[in-house]
């Protein structure tokens, strides 16, 4: 047996930056390093967790959408023990909201082929944590996200996931569409010799052609929300801040009852 | 007018609060119809009537409990379609949980409509409602609109008000035919979170959280203390949670819950950027840490610099005399 697993990676500005927007209310990928979203190293670690616990033939391709230096976050994935990478990348997908993403996502995915998704549980730019749900709708097969403990037997998969008001244990038939939390277990690092054999997997490029999608479809334009505006937050005013010398808890509770909590 | 769509999010039929915050919001760009789904769903009806709902539509079937958000899919379909049939609907809004962020999308494709997550603010414009995000961990604020097909919003908890606003809530049972794919992800087991007896963290007025700082799972007593003389929630840093200090249900952060309480207070937390993410919004914030120079001084309102063994203590018996 084989099992055919596709992580979706997605390439963010760095979170310790100073991020902004560009002139068109998108996010300026300029001028900020970028990198692996770190959720989505979660997504490659059970990838490669589940290809070493199982008696199958597991080959692990890694995807992202995203502009040419997303070619860095897919070099991170294979050197951590990914098989081979998908990069699609097009002009047309600047500015592509969550749904769009999703599309593009699917049409790659079923061009790929694929028995198993594996996806992190938010980027950590856009944070809105939908995209699971939205590809495994396109793609019509079972939903199983936001899993802190996944496994793959006999075609099934199991997992555990931690909700705000339970503890559920999910259960879905192959082939499906899972996200994991970083309460999944530690991303490894890639080795020395891992990031030697990366610069020799293949990585495929796609453009919307290859996927037989249209400009339309995607991008800004296709977007079916829009940004009016983007403000940066004023930045707090400063506070008052006293160094404990015995008294700092009597201060601290002064200034609460001055602005009546107490 | 126009009807606006709320899904209730409820236990046993107890509504929770982000709901009826929800219905504050929904009556600034039409009229809200509530949609309540699973066991108890028809005793949500009185509290989401007094608080502005005009209908509520409800439907009661095992599938929402044995089944992953599908079903709770399949049903605000048919009551987006129920509703679009006899008038016009405006938006749909739904609480921003996981599990809510994860239904609202769904439902967006299957509408072919936009979908904005993680509202902080709703107002009626002029080509529809327009949504304010709170983004890249607070540092700036956007507005965005839905620019096709009906508005899918999902809106954080403690955004607006609970406001008393008497309606109809008029219950009406939806007529739901499940898709195929509802039943695709089974439910096997359950187990309920235990009940801290404190207030749920991400609707708590009052939020007092422990880092790295409080050393220990046996000193978060001394952080309990301080939030029960407040009436507060308990929250953590992911230092102190995957530590094994505290449960990771009460995370604060980009990995755990947003929380936007009145007041924040922050013990033994250096501030970094994936925790701000998740509590910057708060109105308030109190920040006790021995290091002056730790990043969450640029946030607070108030800071002490000093030792949380000495500052906390010695607040929560202040806090206490003050009460009486
Ligand atoms: C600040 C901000 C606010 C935004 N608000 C909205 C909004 O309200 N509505 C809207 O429709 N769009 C919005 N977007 C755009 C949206 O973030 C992107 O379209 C994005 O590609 C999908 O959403 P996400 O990054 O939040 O993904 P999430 O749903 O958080 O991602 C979950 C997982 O999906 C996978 N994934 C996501 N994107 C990719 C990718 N490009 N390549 C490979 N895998 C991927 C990863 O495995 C990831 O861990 C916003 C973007 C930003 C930066
Ligand atoms: C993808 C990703 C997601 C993340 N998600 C989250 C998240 O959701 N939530 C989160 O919190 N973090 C998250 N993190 C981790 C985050 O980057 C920090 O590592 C974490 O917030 C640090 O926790 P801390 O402030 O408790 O610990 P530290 O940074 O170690 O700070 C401890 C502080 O306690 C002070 N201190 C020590 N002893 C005392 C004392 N006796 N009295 C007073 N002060 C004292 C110290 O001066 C220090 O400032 C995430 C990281 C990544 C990469």
């Amino acid at each position: 047996m084989s099992l055919r697993i596709v992580v979706t990676v997605k390439y963010v500005p760095d979170a310790t930056g100073d991020r902004h927007f560009a002139d068109d209310l998108t996010v300026d990928r300029d001028d900020v390093d970028g990198l692996l979203s770190e959720l989505d190293e979660y997504a490659v670690e059970q990838a490669l967790q589940i290809s070493e616990n199982s008696d199958d033939d597991v080959e692990i391709t890694v995807l992202t959408v995203g502009p040419e230096d997303a070619r860095d976050a897919l070099r991170k994935a294979l050197s951590m023990g990914a098989d081979k990478a998908v990069h699609v990348e097009d002009d047309d997908l600047h500015g592509t909201d969550a749904l769009g993403t999703s599309l593009v996502l699917a049409k790659a995915v079923e061009k790929a082929g694929y028995d198993l998704v594996i996806s992190g549980m938010a980027s950590t730019d856009g944070t809105m944590g939908v995209v699971p749900a939205l590809l495994a709708e396109r793609l019509g097969v079972p939903q199983v996200t936001l899993l802190s403990e996944v496994s793959v037997e006999d075609g099934t998969v199991r997992g555990r996931r931690d909700g705000d008001a339970a503890s559920e244990r999910l259960e879905a038939s192959l082939p499906a569409v899972v996200s994991v939390t970083d309460q999944s277990g530690e991303a490894r690092y890639p080795s020395f010799k891992g990031i030697m054999a990366a610069k020799k997997k293949p990585v495929e490029s796609w453009d919307l052609s290859d996927l037989e999608l249209d400009a339309e479809e995607v991008g800004l334009a296709g977007a079916w929300t829009a940004v009016d505006s983007a403000t940066e937050r004023p930045a707090r005013t400063a506070g008052t801040i006293v160094k404990d010398e015995g008294e700092g808890g009597k201060q601290l509770a002064e200034y609460l009852a001055s602005q009546k909590f107490i | 007018m126009a009807e606006v769509l709320v899904y209730v999010d409820h236990v046993d039929g107890a509504v929770r609060k982000p709901t009826l915050e929800l219905l504050t919001l929904a009556r600034r760009v039409g009229e809200p119809v509530a949609v309540a789904l699973g066991d108890g769903a028809a005793e949500t009806a009185a509290v989401l009537a007094e608080h502005g709902a005009v209908k509520v539509l409800t439907h009661e079937a095992a599938e929402y409990a044995d089944y992953l958000v599908v079903p709770k899919v399949d049903a605000l379909q048919a009551a987006v379609a129920a509703v679009s049939a006899g008038g016009s609907l405006a938006a749909v809004l739904v609480p921003s949980s996981a599990e809510g962020k994860e239904i609202a999308a769904r439902l967006a494709l299957r509408l072919g409509s936009g979908l904005i997550t993680d509202a902080v603010d709703l107002e009626a414009g002029d080509s529809g409602p327009v949504a304010t995000q709170s983004v890249f961990a607070a540092s700036f604020t956007t507005k965005s609109r839905v620019s096709r097909g009906t508005a899918v919003i999902t809106v954080k908890p403690n955004s607006a008000a609970v406001e008393a606003a008497p309606a109809a809530g008029a219950v009406e049972a939806l007529a739901v035919s499940f898709s195929e794919q509802a039943t695709g992800t089974k439910v096997t087991s359950r187990t309920p979170r235990e009940s801290t007896g404190r207030p749920e963290l991400t609707e708590a007025a009052i939020v007092v959280s422990g880092g790295r700082g409080v050393n220990g799972a046996e000193n978060f007593a001394i952080i309990e203390a301080l939030a029960d003389s407040l009436g507060a929630a308990v929250g953590a840093s992911r230092a102190a949670v995957d530590a094994g200090w505290y449960p990771h249900t009460s995370q604060v952060g980009q990995t755990g819950k947003s929380v936007s309480p009145q007041l924040y207070i922050a013990s033994g937390i250096s501030g970094a950027i994936q925790h701000r993410a998740g509590m910057q919004t708060s109105k308030t914030i109190v920040a006790i840490n021995k290091d002056a120079e730790a990043p969450i001084f640029e946030l607070v309102d108030y800071g002490v610099v000093g030792d949380l063994f000495d500052v906390v203590p010695a607040l929560t018996e202040e806090v206490k005399a003050r009460k009486g």
